[in-house]
């Protein structure tokens, strides 16, 4: 069967991986794409702007294709679909047949037809090669325009903020989100974004566009008033992508779209058509969420299941536009008959709710909630499912007086086949299902079911939904660290900063029980070295250590141990190299560079330990802290010094934030890269801390990861300086240290942290909660009394005497055997032991 | 017990506390742990996963009722009574008796 999807969009692409998972049989599937490159996520667009690559925003799994034979062509405009031949015309004139064909074009953005607005500088906002225009334009211009003031024209008006233009909003309507929003939460909306230094005119008709006097555009409205601008975008509303649907005769929705029936086909049975160019008993959507279902009911449909069908969707929203929560439930607006409303509007915090209910006062019909959606989640279950609301159901709205939690929805009052996450419709009943299968973490729930994957908004309720049901299988859902302490390490790092507790003993004789643990230890080890930095071998603390911080040295397979000085930067004298040089043959020792950019010694008998730091400490080095869990390193291209693109001294950097972190102890192990320019030889955005030189600063990056799970780091702050970007970076270690749990990486840190990047964006920039000066003090604590553990062990007589293989003898230990291999040393496999045994 | 050959091997104030040392004893590692002030046990140095001499470089603690040591290189935990091992039976070590007497340890093996 040949199946021909044109059309390469988020919703093309859903369509694709359900049929990759459905295999049918003989099945050979053409996708034609008129755009160059393959589906990204529109939904994420304005990301662009703030540093994200037109790569990052992908939708297509490295390997898709080739895994699943599918034949993607890029740039290849359909012209025209023969009905009657089954077959597609591309504008290359080449002839495509097909036995089903799939429709996925799209919309496109709606231009008001004013003269002038084909004049140069003038945008729509849609594909990534409109914000590369955007982009170009943007370095230019000082005044922006966006034309639409609903959803898309606001997130437009946050990409021309972060382009760095005065940014204006155009409204034809008397308000902001006119669809979702009503009067009131107009009002807020509009006044919280004046706040923000966008400007805001409503109810305003563009009637002409002509050149500007102080800028390169006029724009003339209706009332003869005029605003000049240097570019425009319009964003005034979108349109189905029907014209393929139109030429070849098939029937069209009312207001547009190719009509579809509850199985999604069109009005030829061939013919299937998905998302936003089709039209459902007269209704288009524009928003994924219901193209995602079509998508998939297609899919199911086209591979023989005749009960796939598509029934309508919720247009429920919850967004986050320009920094504001703004949400829309149901009938937001009140057009019931009958209905009742409640408002709630505090002028002083800028937040409007309001709930719409039936006139029985049982069922909630709509809300809108406008600066603070906490409610969201609750809100539209109860009028999803139509669960009976509170007698005083304007208590679901209030700020409740008295610290009480409000009327809540517990998860126990959702019925299975409540859809907990529309994005990717998944159920109460599928969530439930993952945590039976061993689920128990937000990160692991959105990796089985896409729950909270797409849109993030429905985090907090999978949580609570997830939570609920490990409590009813009697999952423990406590996160005490072990058997020792009844509490989690997030609570023992609070316990010890409050109670100052600088002993392991205070910290189990007044928060814990019996003698502690290999799991426990090593925790509290960590969290007093975090809040105090005492030396970490001193008595009181030594017997906390495990074995590698208590060597101070990687304990290898053999029982020897790993030597590794610090080399800030990845940056080495030529004697200091020497030095290294000739300490490892000295003692014999393997030699590696490593990906953290530095030399790696192996082999080194404990009783070796103290006389090889010795030497080294001697030729200027320092300990490298390979075997805390803390900073590792911080790995450098050669930037601006040497490199002929490097736009800033990216080692420079990387050997001040090396030198300035070096000996912080973390919940995990820590690396950092600085990259002198865009083109990011250092791979910061694979670190926890990425560091890249603009032309205008430093870009911080965080909560990156290789390894086992590799994770892009996300950018979190633009063009710093460096006073700033210091700054920052002690705010977010301070707080990873502070409120991780133990031997949580930042990426898993950050992938189950509520609220995710925008929360650490507010507690770490917005200082949300008032913690950004205390983390600081506390970092700067850190550093200042930072000490090379190694010179404190060789040069501490009772510390030295423990790096000793026998208490009683000063022999060696002869079970430690090394065979050559490659001209170095490695440890002797157990039966090349055996055989030197047989030999002597 | 009458074939027990007492060894003296070091003071119990070269053992820093809920810390352990190796000791060589008759061509043997013996992985001997100080418990608080003044408990002593004494187990096989050598990890028997991995055939390094390294218990003695563990965390000590307990878990429930038994005080453990928890091998540096896998994490399994070894009774320090007895030298069973509480995740893999077969990987069990052998036990051997302290005594204490004016600040010097002794072992016990045969």
């Amino acid at each position: 069967m040949n199946i021909v999807v044109i059309g390469h969009g988020m919703v093309g692409h859903q369509f694709l991986e359900t049929l990759a998972e459905l295999k049918i049989p003989g099945a050979k599937v053409t996708v034609l794409c008129e755009e160059p490159r393959p589906a990204y996520d529109r939904v994420h667009l304005s990301e662009f702007f703030a540093g994200k690559t037109a790569e990052d925003l992908s939708l297509v799994q490295p390997g898709f294709f080739e895994a699943t034979g599918f034949d993607l062509r890029l740039n290849c405009k359909v012209k025209a679909i023969e009905r009657r031949d089954h077959t597609v015309i591309t504008a290359d004139g080449e002839v495509i047949p097909y036995d089903k064909l799939v429709m996925a074009t799209g919309s496109y953005p709606f231009v008001p037809n004013v003269p002038g607005k084909d004049r140069p500088n003038c945008f729509v906002y849609r594909t990534i090669e409109d914000l590369e225009g955007m982009k170009a334009a943007g370095a230019k211009a000082k005044v922006g325009v966006v034309v639409g003031g609903g959803l898309l024209g606001l997130e437009c008006a946050k990409a021309l903020k972060d382009l760095g233009v005065e940014t204006h909003v155009v409204e034809f309507a008397p308000r902001l989100m006119a669809v979702q929003v009503d009067e009131g939460g107009g009002r807020i909306l509009r006044s919280k974004i004046e706040a923000l230094g966008v400007k805001v005119h409503t109810g305003c008709n563009t009637v002409n566009i002509t050149d500007g006097g102080s800028a390169v555009h006029r724009m003339v409205f209706a009332d003869g008033s005029h605003l000049e601008t240097d570019m425009i975008v319009f964003s005034a509303g979108i349109r189905a992508r029907d014209e393929l649907g139109r030429q070849s005769a098939l029937a069209i929705g009312a207001l547009g779209g190719v009509a579809i029936d509850d199985h999604c086909r069109a009005s030829d049975r061939s013919v299937y058509a998905i998302g936003e160019c089709a039209s459902w008993n007269d209704k288009t959507f524009g928003l994924v969420a219901p193209g995602y279902d079509m998508a998939k009911v297609a899919a199911r449909h086209l591979a023989g299941d005749s009960t796939a069908t598509f029934a309508g969707a919720d247009m429920s929203t919850k967004l986050k536009l320009l920094g504001v929560d703004v949400a829309s439930i149901g009938d937001a607006q009140g057009k019931t008959p009958h209905c009742r409303s409640f408002h709630y509007t505090d002028e002083l915090r800028q937040t409007y709710k309001k709930i719409v209910v039936s006139e029985d006062g049982k069922k909630l019909l709509g809300a809108v909630l406008v600066g603070d959606a906490e409610e969201y989640g609750t809100l539209l279950q109860m009028a999803l499912n139509g669960i009976a609301l509170p007698a005083d159901p304007e208590f679901l709205i209030l700020p409740s007086s008295d610290g009480k939690a409000k009327p809540g929805l517990g998860a126990d009052a959702l019925p299975d086949t409540a859809q907990i996450c529309s994005c990717n419709s998944v159920s109460k009943a599928q969530i439930c299902a993952a945590v039976g299968n061993g689920v128990t973490d937000i990160a692991g729930m959105k990796a089985c079911t896409k729950a909270g994957a797409t849109c993030g908004g429905c985090v907090p309720l999978v949580t609570q939904v997830m939570k609920a049901e490990m409590a009813k299988r009697g999952m423990a859902v406590n996160n005490h660290i072990c058997e020792h302490f009844p509490h989690s390490r997030q609570e023992l790092y609070h316990l010890v900063r409050v109670g100052n507790i600088h002993t392991f003993e205070e910290l189990l004789a007044q928060h814990g029980q019996g003698m502690g643990c290999d799991i426990c230890k090593p925790a509290a080890a960590s969290v007093l070295a975090s809040c105090w930095n005492d030396f970490v071998l001193k008595p009181q603390l030594a017997a906390l250590q495990d074995s590698n911080d208590y060597y101070l040295g990687n304990i290898q397979k053999d029982g020897t141990y790993s030597v590794v000085p610090r080399m800030p930067g990845g940056e080495v004298t030529p004697d200091g190299l020497i030095a290294v040089g000739t300490v490892a043959k000295k003692y014999g020792l393997y030699t590696k560079v490593t990906g953290g950019a530095r030399v790696d010694m192996f082999g080194a008998r404990l009783e070796q330990l103290p006389l090889i730091w010795e030497e080294l400490i001697a030729a200027g080095f320092e300990s490298g802290h390979a075997y805390g869990k803390s900073l590792r390193t911080v790995k450098s291209c050669v930037g601006s010094t040497w490199c002929r693109y490097g736009v800033d001294d990216s080692v420079g950097l990387a050997v001040e934030l090396e030198n300035r972190y070096k000996g912080l102890r973390a919940p995990h192990k820590i690396k950092f890269g600085v990259s002198g320019c865009t083109r990011e030889c250092a791979e910061a955005q694979g670190k926890d801390v990425g560091v890249i030189a603009t032309e205008k600063g430093w870009n911080l990056y965080v909560c990156g990861n290789g390894g086992m799970k590799p994770r892009h780091a996300e950018l979190i702050a633009s063009d710093l300086t460096k006073t700033a970007l210091i700054a920052l970076i002690d705010r977010f270690l301070m707080f990873y240290v502070r409120t991780a749990d133990r031997l949580q990486r930042t990426s898993t840190w950050r992938d189950n942290l509520e609220g995710g990047l925008d929360y650490l964006k507010a507690v770490l920039i917005e200082d949300s909660l008032g913690l950004g000066q205390e983390l600081e003090t506390q970092m700067q604590h850190v550093v200042d009394t930072y000490q090379c553990e190694w010179k404190t062990a060789v040069t501490t007589p009772e510390v030295r005497q423990r790096f000793r293989t026998f208490v009683n003898s000063d022999a060696a230990d002869t079970r430690i055997v090394f065979v050559e291999e490659r001209g170095q040393i490695r440890p002797a496999k157990p039966e090349e032991k055996a055989e030197e045994k047989a030999s002597t | 017990m009458t074939t027990d050959i007492w060894t003296p091997v070091c003071k119990a104030d070269d053992i820093l506390p809920n810390t352990g040392v190796c000791a060589l004893v008759d061509g043997r590692h013996i992985a001997l742990f100080r418990v608080g002030a003044d408990r002593f046990f004494a187990i096989d140095n050598i990890d028997p996963k991995s055939g390094a001499s390294v218990l003695s470089r563990g965390l000590v603690g307990n878990l429930g009722e038994r005080m453990v040591v928890a091998s540096p290189l896998y994490k399994n935990h070894f009774d320090l009574q007895t030298g069973e091992c509480l995740e893999l039976p077969e990987c069990s070590v052998k036990a051997y008796a302290v005594r204490q007497v004016e600040g010097q340890l002794a072992v016990a093996h045969g």
